[in-house]
């Protein structure tokens, strides 16, 4: 079973690193570009074959290690 | 003082942190590897040293936070032992539940490598009774995220409480954005936690603490520790 696990940061959290991106997006004259906000996106393997128990594991991964929840959101998706 | 000092992969500190304990206490710390789950009986003190453990991989200090060494640290806490995490280990503290808040990049994005100016909030904690409330201290920097911040709530308790020891400022004491190099919220520098028996902060007062190094305001801080393990004991 395969399944993302998606971790940005909450709003209100200063994101320089997306500031930057966003100004160097900017000076490629890439048009339309309002504002950037970077993350991270973890692509797991399970052995698992029940959705619903891989969904908890995957919580529990992300609640544990994948994100600091002081400062980040997490979502998980079973992709199949 | 008994002190151990932790060693994580791509710690690169713990060296310069057991030649300021051995040289101030006058006693080596004993060097505990990450993979340990136990502290040497009978320590007084554990630091958690700077440098760049597991390479800063997925965040600053979240892989060390978990590693096995990491129960018997806040074991030790919670039964009042000390701790000092120093930089990468205040980051690793603020990771494994020890502190509050996290360390995001710096404001400017660039790794701040320089003395900085510190003033220490108050003196009646051991990790600043070295030194007088007020007072200000040159030690260096080294670190690309040290821009700490935490919930309005956080902050507004960690002021109320006095749990800020250290902040960032001008060389004449004065709290200026000019002089907080990397952002922090209020320029914090250092906090303890509630208890006052654990002490994060991103400076490095080791490297300040003989002739040759050029300064020696670092020193306060461990012989204020050595002060007060001996009057406790």
């Amino acid at each position: 079973m395969k399944a993302r696990v998606t971790v940005t940061l909450k709003s209100g959290i200063l994101d320089p690193q997306g500031k930057a991106i966003e100004g160097a997006l900017k000076s490629l004259g890439v048009e339309g570009v309002a504002s950037v906000r970077q993350g991270k996106v973890f692509d797991i393997e399970l052995s698992a074959t029940d959705k619903a128990k891989a969904e908890a594991a995957l919580k529990q991964a992300a609640d544990k290690l994948l994100a600091n929840t002081v400062i980040e959101n997490y979502r998980v998706e079973v992709t199949g | 003082m008994k002190s151990a000092v932790l060693v994580f992969p791509g710690i690169n500190r713990e060296r310069d942190m057991a030649r300021a304990l051995t040289l101030i206490s006058g006693r080596a710390p004993a060097m505990v590897w990450h993979a340990e789950t136990a502290l040497p009986a009978g320590t007084d003190l554990v630091v958690i040293p700077g440098g760049f453990s597991y390479g800063d991989y997925l965040r600053c200090g979240a892989i060390a936070a978990r590693a096995p060494i990491m129960d018997a640290v806040r074991a030790h806490a919670e039964n009042g032992g000390l701790v000092l995490a120093i930089c990468n280990g205040f980051q690793i503290a603020c990771e494994a539940g020890l502190l509050p808040g996290v360390l995001m990049r710096n404001a400017q994005l660039k790794f701040i490598c320089k003395d900085v100016y510190l003033r220490v909030e108050r003196s009646d904690t051991p990790f600043s009774r070295g030194y007088n409330a007020g007072q200000v201290i040159r030690v260096p920097v080294a670190h690309g995220e040290g821009n700490y911040i935490a919930d309005a709530d956080t902050i507004a308790r960690l002021e109320a409480e006095g749990r800020v020891l250290y902040r960032y400022v001008s060389p004449d004491g004065a709290l200026d954005p000019a002089w907080n190099h990397n952002g922090a919220t209020n320029a914090i520098a250092g906090i303890i936690n509630a208890r006052g028996n654990v002490l994060g902060m991103m400076p490095h007062p080791e490297n300040h603490v003989e002739a040759a190094m050029g300064c020696t305001d670092g020193r306060g801080l461990f012989a204020g520790l050595v002060e007060h393990l001996a009057q406790a004991a």
